[in-house]
């Protein structure tokens, strides 16, 4: 069970994620686009999912990854990200539920390069009883 | 002139076990339920299923086409209401077709449906788009 204490804090990442064109290509081909001049909408999942595992598993958190599932999904694009972006990653627990006994964790987590908010992301993730 | 409620034409992208494993290492999410079937129905599933965010990807591919590329994307959310199964040596269907609901301007927001096999796959769909 996720600690309750752990809802509506900010976790600063201390990681910094350099994007680079080849991300940006493997990415792109999977789906198709040709289009390499920015990151396709969903690249930034490669980052805050990855971040989020982070946060959801410190001990002092306690949420059980294995039994994860994602329940939904938004992104807020300010701008779209690019190769040489070099992004920082806060996350914040910012809801937290059980429902018949699955619960059911939102987090979002805002990217930055520099002091520059690029995109906002939520992850809603359900933890099967 | 584009007006609420005409309708974006639908378009098939086909999904594999070989797109599964490229999406895993280009996203990073190396979750075996998305690449090994043992493991997938040792947790209870039917078979290896998609990834939720390759389906919002290939949504996305769908949305930002029509939009004018990948950068016309400002907002863009869904809902994983049913897994995308896909089967060893079998192509499977994610269909996706949309809506124009609002537009404001250049703003134009568009509810999105995705099916696989029939099936329901994404609600609550939606972008946010700047239609170049």
């Amino acid at each position: 069970m996720l600690n309750p204490d752990s809802v509506g804090r900010t976790f600063h990442g201390a990681k910094s994620f350099p994007v680079t064109a080849s991300e940006i290509v493997a990415f792109a081909a999977v789906i198709g686009e040709d289009d390499l001049t920015v990151a396709p909408p969903t690249f930034s999942i490669r980052i805050s999912l990855d971040q989020s595992q982070d946060l959801l598993t410190d001990p002092q958190v306690g949420l059980d990854w294995s039994r994860v599932v994602h329940g939904d999904q938004k992104f807020e694009i300010f701008r779209p990200v690019v190769a040489g972006d070099v992004l920082k990653c806060s996350s914040t627990i910012e809801n937290y539920k059980v429902v018949a006994g699955n619960e059911i964790v939102t987090v979002r987590s805002d990217l930055r390069s520099d002091d520059e908010l690029v995109v906002s992301t939520w992850s809603t993730l359900v933890v099967r009883a | 002139m584009i007006n609420v409620g005409d309708v974006i034409a639908e378009r098939v992208f086909w999904i594999d076990r070989d797109l599964l494993k490229q999406y895993a290492d280009a996203s990073g999410d190396q979750n075996p339920i998305h690449q090994d079937e043992a493991f997938a129905k040792s947790v209870g599933l039917p078979d290896v299923i998609a990834h939720g965010m390759l389906t919002m990807a290939l949504a996305g591919k769908f949305v930002s086409d029509w939009a004018g590329g990948p950068a016309a994307v400002k907002e863009f959310s869904a809902r994983f209401v049913k897994p995308v199964i896909v089967p060893a040596n079998k192509k499977v269907d994610l269909t996706v077709s949309a809506t124009v609901a609002e537009v404001e301007g250049e703003n134009i927001r568009l509810n999105i449906t995705a099916t696989s096999d029939g099936v329901k796959v994404l609600g609550m769909t939606k972008a946010l788009v700047v239609k170049s």
